[in-house]
């Protein structure tokens, strides 16, 4: 059935586009997994983009500041903690529980965000 | 009845109808420093890039010095690329007074990464200035990587707490406060238990005919907390300043000029001695603002800004940028 083998084409591409991500992130690892293991949120404008991010247990999710001032990646709860990041800085974490980890920049803490872990 | 003027805002939040006698407009605060003269107790303030409209009468004050903020040495984008260039410049403008200040002031943002060599810099332009001594507060900038120690070696070694202090300048009492360090999330500034109760120790037993002048980093009022311009615990200060019948408190961090004047309290802003910010809810965010080169040093003085003194309205001067 057409239905069904447009199905099965979406299902492979979504394998091959995950093992590439996979490979990337941390080569030589198998492909096994289902999910992309990294993610990114965009430092601009002085908010985080996307303010909240959904990623799967394990996921290392990567801050990249694109403003002309100065901001750090700060958990609400003590769990990560960047040094200060100048322009086009980055700072990655990776999450190997599950939670709400919400955070923000402690040079501007109007600036808040959350990643969701599942 | 408050005046209005299309560059002023009087709003009068007693409506008690009461005439704001001793309303005064006059010149000030346009450019990278304010001149500050405190004469019969009050303060008054003049911009350092109108120097030539400044006479000797207007600086005759009992004291006289300079504010000066947000230099953010070691910044090097678009919005200025030699933040040294335009510091010296108003080095400059401060040595160009007719009657040498007696001291400056440096609100805070005197760094942009709290890096030592920018403090260095910094420090080796200041000391081409008339006035030599400079009191400091910290700015965000200034403590980033290590809860402010650097800074508290370098400005505040014989302050308290994160680097307050206080101190007395011909009769006028003088308070340095930190408003910069352990922000919490979704907040603001935030001055803390410690420091707040050191502020009333500080000032129980001086008279209340003593002149005060209160300058910190981030407004110590509500200039716009959708931007963070704001300090959460800054109401409980100012209760422990009402009994005085002269208050002024001098900020930075917003990077252009307002003024506020609520009771016997006058809030000031400074300029930027380095880039421009937009006014508040103007733009997406409160980034640097680049404008081109020609027009930058005109940016980082404004307008004017009015000097008034009135019992009980509250007044808010917008300040439009150049």
């Amino acid at each position: 059935m057409i239905r069904k083998t447009a199905w099965i084409v979406s299902l492979l591409t979504t394998v091959v586009v995950a093992a590439l991500l996979l490979s990337a992130a941390s080569p030589g690892s198998s492909a096994k997994a289902p999910q992309p293991t990294s993610a990114e949120v965009k430092v601009d404008n002085f908010s985080f983009g996307p303010a909240s991010l959904t990623v799967a247990v394990g996921t290392t999710v990567t801050w990249t500041n694109r403003d002309d001032i100065p901001h750090t990646v700060v958990s609400t709860d003590k769990v990560f903690k960047s040094k200060v990041l100048d322009t086009d800085e980055k700072f990655s974490f990776t999450f190997d529980k599950a939670g709400t980890y919400p955070y923000f920049c402690s040079v501007h803490p109007k600036m808040t965000g959350s990643v969701v872990v599942q | 009845m408050p005046q209005k003027s299309k560059d002023e805002i009087l709003h009068d939040h007693n409506n008690d109808g009461i005439d704001r006698r001793g309303f005064l407009k006059c010149m000030a605060w346009a450019g990278t420093g304010a001149l500050c003269v405190m004469e019969g107790g009050i303060l008054k303030s003049y911009s350092l890039s109108r120097l030539g409209e400044i006479g000797t009468r207007e600086t005759a004050g009992e004291l006289s010095f300079v504010q000066i903020s947000d230099s953010h040495m070691g910044f090097n984008k678009p919005a200025n690329p030699d933040v040294a260039g335009t510091l010296k410049a108003a080095v400059e403008k401060i040595n160009g007074l007719s009657k040498p200040p007696e001291f400056m002031l440096h609100t805070g943002d005197i760094s942009h990464l709290s890096k030592p060599e920018e403090f260095d810099t910094v420090d080796q332009i200041l000391k081409s200035a008339s006035a030599k001594d400079v009191f400091f507060v910290p700015g965000e900038h200034d403590v980033l990587n290590d809860d402010g120690k650097s800074y508290q070696e370098r400005y505040g070694k014989n302050a308290k707490g994160a680097g307050w202090y206080s101190f007395d300048k011909k009769g006028v009492h003088f308070i340095g406060l930190v408003n910069v360090m352990n922000l919490k999330a979704g907040g603001l500034g935030t001055l803390g238990h410690e420091q707040l109760e050191w502020i009333e120790d500080d000032v129980q037993h001086l008279k209340h005919s003593t002149p005060i002048v209160v300058f910190a980093h981030i407004p110590l009022w509500s200039v716009y907390p959708e931007w963070g311009w704001g300090t959460d615990d800054s109401a409980q200060a100012l209760a422990y300043l009402k009994k005085f019948g002269s208050v002024t408190v001098l900020n930075g961090h917003i990077h252009q000029i307002m003024q506020k004047v609520e009771g016997n309290v006058t809030f000031h802003t400074a300029a930027s001695t380095a880039f421009p910010q937009p006014q508040p809810g103007k733009a997406d965010s409160p980034g640097p603002m680049k404008v081109p080169a020609e027009q930058l040093k005109s940016v980082l003085g404004i307008t004017d800004v009015n000097y008034m003194q009135g019992r009980n309205a509250l007044a808010v001067v917008d300040s439009a940028l150049a």
